[in-house]
């Protein structure tokens, strides 16, 4: 089995002269539940697109390891799952089509069976052929689990994980995050108690601001 | 492939939202009509009237190519995308639908002038498509760059035509040239160089847009 590992050297990013967080330091290894926690507008998100290599850090790096080789920004996509309130599916497609579109897309065939048993779990299995644009935004969130699983990433990142679900679905959440963490890592930003309570060490991202400190910034924004 | 999934995925969604389409088939019926009404019974040149058809083409494309970005960006999809695919992908997937939609659209268009504008007398028909193929080729490679330069801008509608002109201008100029030589009934060996500048402009527009999509599309 491949070994993933993750690591973040000194991350550091400001928007212009706002600083957001810096020198963030953590290494992760192939398995186990990881915590983001801080206050609302703290950069817990920001922090998570940072590792998703949909940001730049403005200092920093973050390293994505399989097999102590380091994964391509261009070919990040296939290793890391993701899934947050302000992620969006597209409404015009059913559960199934967006499920099917995305599977094509990343190179792959549908793994059936893997997505009938989330869209199962997730109580989604009879609703699938109905459109995005006509579901709950519990259920949006809970097919955005399924969107985040189905290709078996090395790295789960779930945002809010709770947000939007009913405590039905924060026990399926929660047995789900379990389950995948001794395969995968997971990464979870939240300010939930309970959320952080299945997280082994949890980066508190407000020790890691500094009101009005300068930022040398090595590289900056496009 | 991923790219032609990508593109499947594109086309699936505007035959079910008609997001393009709809804006494009009313702009050539508009634009058409408009030049038929303000002409009248007045008699034009064979040369403005090839004018006139790049005149519609340019501002057709105006209407509706940006819309492959656009569309993502306003509905928020930008994120999934990014999460599915590597940026080459995006751009050949979107180049790709941009290719299919302009030739579509200019096929309409080209049709509806060679029936509606007697004026319109192309004498050397080779010259004509083989221009109107590279003029295509041309138009959807600058469309999807820039629509993917506005799609991050504030004020999308009104950037996409000032960014569009300075890029498109020289391609719209040889077009021109090459729709004045098939109507003159010139042969290709005689067009080589206004050819052959097509072609390097599609090269390089092309090559220019994969190089710099990564940067666009990050951040």
């Amino acid at each position: 089995m491949n070994k993933y590992k993750l690591s973040g050297e000194n991350v550091t990013k400001a928007f212009g002269r706002r600083l957001i967080f810096s020198n963030v330091n953590f290494s992760y290894g192939s398995s186990g539940i990881y915590g983001i926690a801080g206050f609302n507008g703290s950069g817990k998100s920001t922090l998570v697109k940072v590792i998703l290599g949909l940001l730049s850090a403005s200092s920093g790096k973050i390293k994505h390891l399989l097999d102590d080789k380091e994964i391509p920004s261009e070919n990040l996509h296939d290793f890391v799952g993701f899934a947050a309130p302000y992620l969006i599916l597209y409404d015009e497609f059913t559960a199934s089509e967006n499920l099917q579109h995305f599977a094509k897309i990343r190179g792959t065939e549908l793994n059936r069976e893997k997505t009938d048993y989330f869209l199962n779990e997730f109580l989604l299995y009879d609703r699938r052929n109905d459109y995005v644009k006509g579901y709950s935004s519990g259920m949006k969130q809970r097919l955005k689990y399924v969107f985040a699983l189905m290709h078996s990433p090395k790295l789960v990142i779930l945002d809010e994980p709770t947000s939007n679900l009913d405590n039905p679905g924060k026990e399926i959440a929660y047995k789900i995050i379990e389950s995948e963490s001794v395969t995968s890592t997971v990464i979870l930003a939240s300010n939930e108690e309970n959320d952080l309570a299945l997280c082994k060490s949890v980066i508190q991202i407000e020790n890691f601001k500094t009101a009005n400190q300068r930022v040398n910034t090595q590289k900056t924004g496009f | 492939m991923k790219a032609y999934w990508l593109f499947n995925k594109d086309l699936a969604s505007e035959l079910r939202t008609r997001y393009a389409i709809n804006a494009l088939v009313m702009f050539i019926l508009v634009t058409i009509s408009v030049i038929l009404f303000s002409i009248g019974q007045e008699k034009i040149t064979e040369y403005l009237a090839g004018g006139l058809l790049w005149v519609v083409i340019f501002f057709s494309a105006m209407s509706g190519l940006s819309r492959a970005f656009v569309s993502e960006e306003e509905r928020g999809t930008v994120m999934t995308l990014q999460l599915i695919a590597s940026p080459n992908t995006i751009f050949s997937g979107k180049l790709l639908f941009n290719m299919i939609l302009v030739f579509a659209m200019n096929i309409v268009i080209a049709f509806l002038y060679t029936i509606l504008f007697d004026a319109f007398l192309i004498k050397n028909w080779s010259l004509f498509l083989l221009s109107f193929l590279l003029g295509n080729i041309g138009i959807a490679s600058s469309s999807t760059i820039i629509a993917a330069i506005i799609s991050k801008a504030g004020s999308k509608g009104t950037l996409y035509p000032v960014l569009s002109f300075p890029v498109m201008l020289p391609l719209i100029l040889i077009l021109l040239e090459l729709t004045k030589f098939s109507m003159d009934g010139m042969q290709i060996t005689e067009a080589y160089v206004e050819l052959t500048v097509l072609v390097c402009y599609n090269v390089i527009i092309t090559t220019a847009s994969f190089l710099l999509f990564d940067f666009i599309w990050k951040d």
